[in-house]
C-alpha cells in the first residue's frame, strides 16, 4: 500500500523482529547454556577446560541407555499411533455424521492439560482403578486390587497410551484445519467417481496433501513426547525413567557438580529427539514410496467396511476413555470412603475441597496471572506482526513460519535448563516475569498459528472503506478489524491460556520452584498417591482452561448482544 | 486547464496504469461536479485497479504514471485517509459489529459534540425516509437498504468525489434500478464528480454521462 506510514516511521515494522528475537533469543541462549557446561565450560564452577568427559561419564549412569532408548521409542511410537488413529478416522468418517459428533468432543478435550489427562487415565486403568472396580468382582473375581504393574510399567506402555490419548485431539484439530485448506471434498469426488473406495480415495488423494500441511505439528508431537516430563512422572517407568525425567533429577540435585552431568544429559536428549525425528523422516520416505506405487496399480479397494468399522471404533474408544478419565477425576475429588470393588464411593463430600481452598489459592492466582500475561504479550505481538504484513505488504516466508515451530520442536528440557543457568547467574530465577516470559515462548506460536488464517482472510475492503471515510490506519485496526475479528482473537487467547496453564517445565525450571502453579503442584502430588487431593488439583487444572474457552465463546454475544454477525 | 474548470472536479491527467510492466490503461479525463463518467471493460481490464489508484490502495505489483487531481489538489501520493474520495463496492460492507447509526457516525467527521453528530445522522436518515432503521443491525437489512445506508455513510464523510465499483451488480434487477436512481440522484444533489466502474451496459446508459470503454 502506498501510505504515509511506509518505511521506518511506523513502529509496527519492528514487530516481526521482536517476535523472532523473543522466540529465538531464549532458544539460542538456552542451548549455549547447556552446550558450554556439557563440554566443561562453567567458569563460576571452575570449569574452564574443553572436555568430552562429562558427555562420556553420563552414559555410565545406571540405566542411561535404557532411558535414551525409551525416549526415542516413546517419541516415535506415540506419534505413529496417534497419527494412524487420527488419519484412519478422517479417511473413514470424513463428511459423515459420526465425524461431526467426534469433532464436537475433540475440541474441549484438546484444552485438558497433559498432567490432568494423565492422572485421570491412571485412575482409570490402575489395578485399583475405576475400570477394575467396574469389572470386579463379577467379571474378574477380585475382591482386592491385583498386584499388577499397570501404570509406571518398565516398558512405558501406560505412558505411551496416556500420551496417545492426549496427542490425538491435538493432531485431530491440526488435521481439521489443514483439511480446510486443501479442498478435500473435490479431491474425494474425483477419486470416487473413478471407482475408488472411500477410504482408499482419502489415503491416495487427500492424505499426501494433508500431511504436507501437518508435518511441522507432527514433528512437534515427536519432540514433545520424546522429552515429556510431567506425563512421564505420572505414568512412566520409575527405574530407569525416561531420559527427561532423569535429567530433571540431575538438574535439581543440590550438588553443583551435577550441573555438568545434567548439561551433558541435556545434549544427549537433543540427540535422542533428533534420532526420533530422523527415524520418522526415513519412515515418511518409505511410506511415500510404497504409497505412490500402491496408488497407481489400479486396485480400487472398494471393500473397506472392516477398515471403517475398526477406525471408527478406535477413535470412539479414545474419546470414551478420555471422557471416563475426566469423570473418574471428578469422582475422586469429591469421594468419601470408597472401598475397592465398589463402582462408586459410598458417600460424596466437599470437605477436601474446603480444606484445600486456601492452599489452592496461590497456585491458581499464579497460574492465571502467568497465563494472562504471556497470552497478552503473544496477542499484541501477533496482531502487530499480522497488521504489519498488511500495511507494508510483507509476507512471512515458509522459512519464517518454521521459526514459529522451533520452540515446539527443540525439547523444552534441553534449552530451558540452559536459560535457568543464565538466570541463576544474574539472580533472576524464581520470580514472576521470567516465568511469564518463558511461557510466552510456547504460547506465542500457538496464538500466532491460531489467529493468522482469519486475520489474513479478513476482507480488506472493510479497511479501505474505513480509510476512505477518513479513518487512520490505527483507527481502522482498532475500531473495525479487531472488533470484527473478536471471535478468532478470543479463541486464540483461550488457547494461549490453556497452553500456559498446562506448562510444567518452564514453570518449574525458570521459577526455581518458587512460583508454584496449579500444574506444578498437581504433578508434585504424583508420588504421594492421595487420589482425592490429586483429583482436586487435576480438576482445577482442567477447569481453568475450560472456563477460558467458555468465556471466549460467550463474550462476543455478551458485548454485542444484538448482532447477527457474532451469532 | 483553467481553474474554473478544475474547481470541484476530479481530473485524471495522463494516467497510465501498468501491471507487472504491461500497460492496462491510458486515461486523460476530467469529471465535472455532478457528472457521472462510466468506465466499462471486461474483468482484468484494470478498471478496479483504476479506482484503487485514485483512492490510494494500489497494490505494489502495479505501477503508474500521471496525476490524480481533486478540487485543484494533487492527491496522487496522499494518504488514503486524507483524499476525501468516497468508495462504494459491489457489497455494501457495512461494519457488522456496529448498528446502522454507529456505521453512519463512523463516516461522519469528528466535528461537533455527540448530540450534534447524532442529529446530523438522524437528519441524513430522515431525508431518505429511513429514519426508523437507525438502531437496526445492518445484517438484518435487505440488500437494497444496505446499499443505500452504505451510500449515506460515504456522503456523510463529506467526500469531494465518488468512486463506484460495480455497486449495483449484487442487487437483483428490480432493486437495481431503484438503488441506481438513488445513488445518481444523491451524487447530483451533492454535486460530486462521480466515476462509475461497471460491466453492465444499462448502468452506463442510465448514468447519462461520458462512457469510456477500455
Amino acid at each position: 500500500m502506498k501510505t504515509k506510514t511506509k518505511g521506518w516511521g511506523d513502529p509496527l515494522v519492528f514487530a516481526p523482529v521482536i517476535m523472532i528475537v523473543a522466540l529465538l533469543g531464549p532458544l539460542i541462549a538456552g542451548l549455549a547454556g547447556v552446550l558450554l557446561p556439557a563440554f566443561g565450560f562453567f567458569p563460576s564452577l571452575g570449569g574452564d577446560q574443553f572436555t568430552f568427559s562429562y558427555l562420556q561419564d553420563v552414559t555410565h549412569k545406571p540405566g542411561f541407555w535404557q532411558s535414551v532408548r525409551l525416549s526415542i521409542w516413546i517419541g516415535v511410537a506415540t506419534t505413529f499411533l496417534s497419527l494412524v488413529i487420527v488419519v484412519s478416522s478422517f479417511a473413514s468418517q470424513w463428511g459423515r455424521n459420526s465425524f461431526r459428533r467426534i469433532t464436537r468432543f475433540i475440541s474441549p478435550l484438546m484444552s485438558v492439560p497433559h498432567a490432568a489427562a494423565a492422572f485421570g487415565f491412571a485412575f482409570l486403568i490402575a489395578p485399583s482403578g475405576w475400570l477394575m472396580r467396574l469389572l470386579s468382582p463379577w467379571a474378574t473375581g477380585f475382591s482386592h486390587p491385583p498386584d499388577w504393574l499397570i501404570i509406571n510399567d518398565p516398558a512405558g506402555n501406560a505412558l505411551l497410551i496416556g500420551l496417545v490419548l492426549k496427542e490425538i485431539p491435538f493432531l485431530f484439530l491440526v488435521g481439521l484445519s489443514a483439511s480446510s485448506q486443501i479442498n478435500v471434498d473435490e479431491r474425494l469426488k474425483v477419486a470416487r467417481s473413478l471407482g475408488y473406495g472411500r477410504v482408499w480415495s482419502w489415503f491416495t488423494v487427500v492424505f499426501p496433501a494433508l500431511y504436507k500441511q501437518m508435518r511441522l505439528p507432527v514433528y512437534a508431537v515427536i519432540a514433545f513426547s520424546s522429552s515429556v516430563v510431567d506425563v512421564a512422572l505420572i505414568l512412566g517407568p520409575n527405574f530407569p525413567p525416561m531420559l527427561p525425567v532423569q535429567l530433571l533429577h540431575w538438574m535439581n540435585d543440590p550438588a553443583l557438580e551435577m550441573r555438568f552431568v545434567a548439561a551433558a544429559g541435556a545434549v544427549w536428549q537433543l540427540g535422542a529427539t533428533l534420532v526420533a525425528l530422523l527415524i520418522w523422516r526415513i519412515g515418511e520416505a518409505l511410506i511415500a514410496y510404497i504409497g505412490r506405487r500402491a496408488a497407481i496399480n489400479g486396485q480400487r479397494h472398494r471393500n473397506d467396511r472392516w477398515f471403517r468399522v475398526t477406525a471408527t471404533t478406535a477413535m470412539s474408544a479414545v474419546v470414551v476413555i478420555f471422557v471416563l478419565s475426566l469423570i473418574v477425576l471428578t469422582i475422586w475429588s469429591i469421594a468419601g470412603f470408597w472401598r475397592f470393588p465398589n463402582a462408586l464411593p459410598s458417600s460424596f463430600t466437599l470437605s477436601r475441597w474446603a480444606n484445600n481452598a486456601s492452599a489452592l489459592w496461590v497456585p491458581i492466582v499464579n497460574a492465571i496471572s502467568i497465563a494472562m500475561t504471556s497470552t497478552l504479550i503473544s496477542l499484541v505481538l501477533t496482531i502487530a506482526c499480522l497488521e504489519n504484513e498488511y500495511r507494508h505488504n510483507i509476507q512471512f516466508t515458509p522459512n519464517a513460519m518454521r521459526i514459529l515451530y522451533l520452540p515446539l520442536i527443540v525439547p523444552q528440557i534441553a534449552f530451558l535448563f540452559g536459560v535457568s543457568v543464565f538466570l541463576v547467574r544474574y539472580g533472576l530465577d524464581g520470580s514472576f516475569w521470567p516465568v511469564a516470559l518463558a511461557h510466552t515462548i510456547f504460547v506465542l506460536p500457538y496464538v500466532f498459528l491460531s489467529m493468522a488464517a482469519s486475520f489474513r482472510s479478513f476482507d480488506l475492503r472493510y479497511l479501505q472503506v474505513a480509510t476512505s471515510l477518513g479513518a487512520s490506519q490505527n483507527k481502522a485496526l482498532l475500531f473495525v478489524r479487531l472488533p470484527m475479528l473478536m471471535k478468532p482473537i478470543l479463541l486464540a487467547s483461550a488457547l494461549g491460556v490453556a497452553i500456559s496453564i498446562a506448562q510444567y517445565l518452564p514453570t518449574l525450571l525458570i521459577g526455581a520452584g518458587r512460583v508454584p502453579t496449579i500444574t506444578t503442584e498437581a504433578v508434585a502430588l504424583a508420588a504421594g498417591g492421595d487420589r482425592r487431593l490429586i483429583g482436586i488439583y487435576a480438576m482445577v487444572q482442567t477447569l481453568l482452561p475450560a472456563i477460558g474457552f467458555v468465556g471466549a465463546t460467550l463474550l462476543p454475544r455478551f458485548l454485542f448482544p444484538n448482532r447477527k454477525f457474532f451469532r | 486547464m483553467s481553474d474554473t474548470k478544475t474547481e470541484n472536479a476530479l481530473c485524471l491527467e495522463n494516467v497510465r496504469l501498468f501491471h507487472d510492466g504491461s500497460k492496462l490503461l491510458d486515461l486523460n479525463v476530467t469529471i465535472q461536479p455532478g457528472e457521472v463518467v462510466t468506465v466499462m471493460g471486461a474483468s482484468g481490464s484494470g478498471k478496479s485497479s483504476l479506482l484503487n489508484l485514485i483512492s490510494g490502495f494500489l497494490p505494489p505489483s502495479f505501477s503508474y504514471t500521471g496525476r490524480v487531481v481533486l478540487d485543484g489538489l494533487d492527491i496522487t501520493h496522499a494518504d488514503p485517509a486524507d483524499r476525501k474520495v468516497g468508495l462504494m463496492f459491489q457489497d455494501p460492507l457495512l461494519f457488522p459489529h456496529l448498528s446502522v447509526e454507529e456505521n453512519l457516525l463512523f463516516g461522519l467527521p469528528a466535528k461537533g459534540d455527540k448530540t450534534e453528530r447524532c442529529e446530523k445522522v438522524r437528519a441524513a436518515l430522515g431525508a431518505v425516509n429511513m429514519a426508523e432503521l437507525g438502531h437496526r443491525d445492518p445484517l438484518t437489512l435487505s440488500g437494497g437498504q444496505q446499499s443505500r445506508i452504505a451510500l449515506i455513510r460515504v456522503l456523510l464523510s463529506e467526500p469531494k468525489a465518488l468512486l463506484l465499483d460495480e455497486p449495483f451488480s449484487a442487487l437483483d434487477s428490480g432493486l437495481r434500478d431503484k438503488v441506481r436512481e438513488f445513488v445518481f440522484a444523491q451524487a447530483k444533489i451533492k454535486n460530486l464528480p462521480t466515476l462509475l466502474v461497471t460491466h453492465d451496459q444499462l448502468d452506463a446508459d442510465k448514468s447519462g454521462g461520458q462512457i469510456i470503454t477500455l
